[in-house]
C-alpha cells in the first residue's frame, strides 16, 4: 500500500490538476459517448431505413442518410401494407390498440388507487396479508396465466374481443398499480384521513378531495408504466385476440413476417415506427412526473 | 350545555388491555387536560372521544348524550391534530371551509365563518396560501381555525404544540388559553407536558399505564399528589420523595430522616388526620417535599436540616442545590448565591406543605 502511494506520488506533481481533471473528464464523457451512439443505432437505422425507397435500401448500405427522401413507407404502413389477407395498413389495429390500451390503463390506475387507499387508510385485518398476495402477483410469470385466462375469457363470454383484453390487462396491471398507490399513501399521515372524518367527510369523499388530490406524480407514474406496458405487450394480445381485433403489436408482427416478393424493409421500420410513437410521446410529456413519482414512492415507501 | 361523562370506559387490542375502566366527567367550559407519558393510552382516549376508535366498554356521553356508535361527524365535535393534517392540496380559505361545504352550509354563511375565524387567530392574510408555504405557528393557526368554525360542543386537541419550537409553544399556549376564555367551549388537550397541563388546564387527569392517577385541578394535583408517581411527574424538576418515618407526640407528628453520619433530621408540626396519625405512627413513610420549599435557615433551630451541598446549578431567577439527604439525591430551589458547592449549610423546610406516602402502595396519606 505505502508503496503504491510512492509509486503515485510523482505523477501526481508532475501533472496539473486541471489537466488531471480535464483527462478524467475524457475518460468519463468518451466511453459514454461511444454507448450513447451504440444504443441509439437501431433506432437511427429505422429512421432512415423507413425514409428510403426500396431500391435505395437494397442498392445501398443500411446505415447511410437516404439520398431520396420519401413518406411512401409510412404511408404504406398506415394504410396500405397487407396483413394476412386484408390490405388496411396498421390504421385498423392502431385504433384497436386504442380502444384497448385507454380504458385499460384508466381501470387498472383507479382501482389500483383505491386498492392504496384502503390498504394505508382504512386497514382491516388481514390488510397485509392482501397486499402481500398482491405484491406475489407481480411476480406471476405471464406464460403462467395463458391457460388459465383463456378459460376464464371463455366463460365471462370475452373470448377473443377488446374488452376481453381490456379485462386482462387490468386484472395483470393491478398488482402493479396497487403497489405505486400503497407505497405513495403510506406516506401520507393518517391524521389527514383522521380530520377529514371529524370533518364529516366519508370514505370516497375523502379519497376524492384529500387523498387523489395529492397524489399527481403517482397517478403520472402508473398512467406511464401501465401503458407502456400495456401498448407494449404482444404475448397476450397474440393468445386472447384474432384477426380484426388483434392490437397493433400483433398486426406489426404480421406486416413484418408475411412477405410476398422482396421483403419491405422500409414499410417493416415505418411500421415499427409508428407502433413506438406513442409510448414515446408519453415519456416526453410526462417522463419528468415519472421520475419524481417514482422516487417519491421510493424515499418514503 | 357540553359536558363530557367518560363512564367505565375501556379498551383492548385483543388481549391487550390499553385502558382499565377511566372513568372522567367534566362540566361545560372546562379545560381538560389529559397528561401522562406516550403510552398511557391518552392519544387513545381522545380518540375514542372523537370517534376515530371504537369503545371496548363503557360509555361517553357529550352533552348527556350516549356517542358510544355515533361517526365522528355526528358527534358535533372538532378536532386539531399533533401534525395539524391540513389538506395539502386546498388553500387555507378552502381548509377552514371543507367542513362547512361538506354540511351543506352556503357559500355567503362560509365565507363569514372564515372571515370571523382568520379575524379571531389573525390569519387574514394568509387565506389563499397553501399549507406548505405556511409556518410551523401558522399552519397551528389554521388547525385552530378549522376546528372554531365548526362551532362544535366540544374540542379535541392531541399534542397540538408539540411540533413547535420552544419559544413559539409558549405564545401559542397562552393563544389557546385566550381563545379558550373567549369561546368558553369545553376543551379536553392531551399532552405529556406537564407545564402545558399546569397553566391551561381547569382540571388535570394524570394518566399512566392505561388508568387515571389523578383528577384534579392543576394546583391539587400540584400541592396534593394523590401518589409517588404523579408527585415525580408533575413539576420540575420533581418532587423529592425521601424515606423516613413518623413519630406522633401529643396531636402533633413529626417526620424524621435518618442521615448517614449526623444527626437524624426532624421535620416537626406536619399536618395528618387524627386517623393518618394513629395509622403510621412509628411506622415506615415516603415523604415528599418539593424544591422549592426548601429555604435557608439560620443555624441550627428546630426543624431545620444541615447539609452538605454536593452540586448548584445557577438557572437565574434562582439557583438549584443538588444534596445526600436520608440516601437519596435531593434538589432544593434557593435564592441566587446563598449555599456553594462542598460546603455545609443549614435549609429549612415550608411543614405546612409536606406530603406524606405510603412506602408499599405510593398512595397519598391524608
Amino acid at each position: 500500500m505505502a508503496n503504491a502511494l510512492a509509486q503515485h506520488k510523482p505523477i501526481d506533481e508532475a501533472l496539473p490538476w486541471k489537466t488531471r481533471m480535464r483527462f478524467g473528464r475524457l475518460l468519463i464523457y468518451g466511453p459514454l459517448c461511444v454507448m450513447a451512439a451504440l444504443y441509439l443505432m437501431p433506432l437511427w437505422v429505422m429512421v432512415v431505413t423507413s425514409l428510403k425507397p426500396l431500391d435505395e435500401i437494397y442498392g445501398g448500405s443500411f446505415i447511410g442518410l437516404p439520398q431520396t427522401i420519401t413518406l411512401d413507407a409510412w404511408r404504406a404502413a398506415w394504410s396500405e401494407a397487407c396483413i394476412g389477407t386484408e390490405c388496411t395498413g396498421l390504421k385498423p389495429y392502431f385504433a384497436n390498440s386504442l380502444l384497448m390500451v385507454i380504458p385499460a390503463v384508466v381501470l387498472s390506475t383507479g382501482i389500483g388507487a383505491i386498492n392504496g387507499y384502503i390498504l394505508t387508510k382504512w386497514r382491516f385485518p388481514g390488510a397485509n396479508l392482501v397486499f402481500g398476495l398482491l405484491l406475489f402477483g407481480c411476480f406471476l410469470p405471464y406464460q403462467a396465466i395463458l391457460i388459465p385466462m383463456a378459460r376464464t375469457l371463455g366463460l365471462l363470454g370475452l373470448a377473443g374481443s377488446i374488452p376481453g383484453l381490456v379485462f386482462v390487462h387490468v386484472a395483470y396491471g393491478i398488482c402493479f398499480t396497487t403497489l405505486f398507490f400503497r407505497n405513495f399513501f403510506v406516506s401520507l399521515p393518517d391524521e389527514l384521513t383522521k380530520a377529514a372524518m371529524v370533518d364529516g367527510a366519508g370514505f370516497f369523499r375523502i379519497f376524492w378531495s384529500v387523498i387523489l388530490p395529492t397524489s399527481i406524480p403517482i397517478v403520472v407514474v402508473s398512467c406511464i408504466w401501465q401503458f407502456t406496458q400495456i401498448w407494449n405487450d404482444f404475448l397476450f394480445g397474440v393468445s386472447f385476440t384474432s384477426g380484426g381485433n388483434s392490437p397493433m403489436t400483433v398486426a406489426l408482427n404480421n406486416i413484418v413476417n408475411v412477405t410476398t416478393g422482396r421483403k419491405q424493409y422500409n414499410v417493416d421500420m415505418a411500421a415499427a415506427m409508428i407502433a413506438a410513437i406513442p409510448t414515446l410521446l408519453v415519456y416526453i410529456v410526462a417522463g419528468r412526473y415519472f421520475v419524481r413519482g417514482l422516487t417519491a414512492g421510493a424515499v418514503k415507501g | 350545555m357540553s359536558t363530557l361523562e367518560i363512564d367505565r370506559v375501556r379498551k383492548t387490542y385483543g388481549n391487550l388491555e390499553v385502558l382499565k375502566e377511566v372513568s372522567i366527567s367534566i362540566g361545560t367550559g372546562d379545560f381538560l387536560v389529559l397528561l401522562g407519558p406516550s403510552g398511557c393510552g391518552k392519544s387513545t382516549l381522545l380518540n375514542m372521544i372523537a370517534g376515530l376508535e371504537n369503545i371496548s366498554g363503557g360509555e361517553v356521553r357529550i352533552a348527556g348524550k350516549v356517542v358510544n356508535e355515533l361517526s365522528p361527524k355526528d358527534r358535533d365535535i372538532a378536532m386539531v391534530f399533533q401534525s395539524y393534517a391540513l389538506y395539502p392540496t386546498m388553500t387555507v380559505r378552502q381548509n377552514i371551509e371543507f367542513g362547512m361545504k361538506i354540511r351543506g352550509i352556503s357559500p355567503a354563511q362560509r365565507d363569514k365563518a372564515v372571515r370571523a375565524a382568520a379575524d379571531l387567530l389573525q390569519i387574514t392574510h394568509l387565506l389563499d396560501r397553501k399549507p406548505s408555504q405556511l409556518s410551523g405557528g401558522q399552519r397551528q393557526r389554521v388547525a385552530m381555525g378549522r376546528a372554531i368554525v365548526r362551532q362544535p360542543k366540544l374540542f379535541l386537541f392531541d399534542e397540538p404544540l408539540s411540533n413547535l419550537d420552544a419559544k413559539l409553544r409558549v405564545d401559542m399556549r397562552t393563544e389557546i388559553k385566550r381563545l379558550h376564555a373567549r369561546l368558553g367551549t369545553t376543551i379536553v388537550y392531551v399532552t405529556h407536558d406537564q407545564i402545558e397541563a399546569m397553566t391551561l388546564a381547569t382540571r388535570v387527569a394524570v394518566m399512566k399505564g392505561g388508568v387515571v392517577q389523578q383528577l384534579d385541578d392543576p394546583q391539587t394535583v400540584y400541592d396534593r399528589p394523590a401518589n409517588v408517581y404523579v408527585a415525580k411527574f408533575v413539576g420540575s424538576p420533581s418532587m423529592n420523595i425521601i424515606p423516613g418515618k413518623i413519630e406522633v407526640e401529643g396531636g402533633s407528628a413529626t417526620a424524621i430522616i435518618d442521615m448517614a453520619n449526623r444527626q437524624a433530621a426532624c421535620i416537626p408540626g406536619i399536618h395528618l388526620s387524627s386517623q393518618a396519625a394513629s395509622k403510621y405512627a412509628g411506622r415506615k413513610v415516603l415523604i415528599g417535599i418539593r424544591p422549592e420549599m426548601f429555604s435557608v435557615g439560620n443555624g441550627p433551630a428546630q426543624g431545620a436540616i444541615s447539609i452538605e451541598v454536593d452540586v448548584v446549578e445557577p438557572t437565574g431567577p434562582d439557583t438549584l442545590a443538588v444534596f445526600q439527604l436520608g440516601g437519596v439525591e435531593v434538589t432544593a430551589r434557593l435564592p441566587p448565591k446563598q449555599v456553594n458547592a462542598r460546603a455545609s449549610a443549614t435549609l429549612a423546610v415550608d411543614r405546612s406543605k409536606v406530603v406524606l406516602f405510603d412506602p408499599d402502595s405510593e398512595e397519598l396519606i391524608n
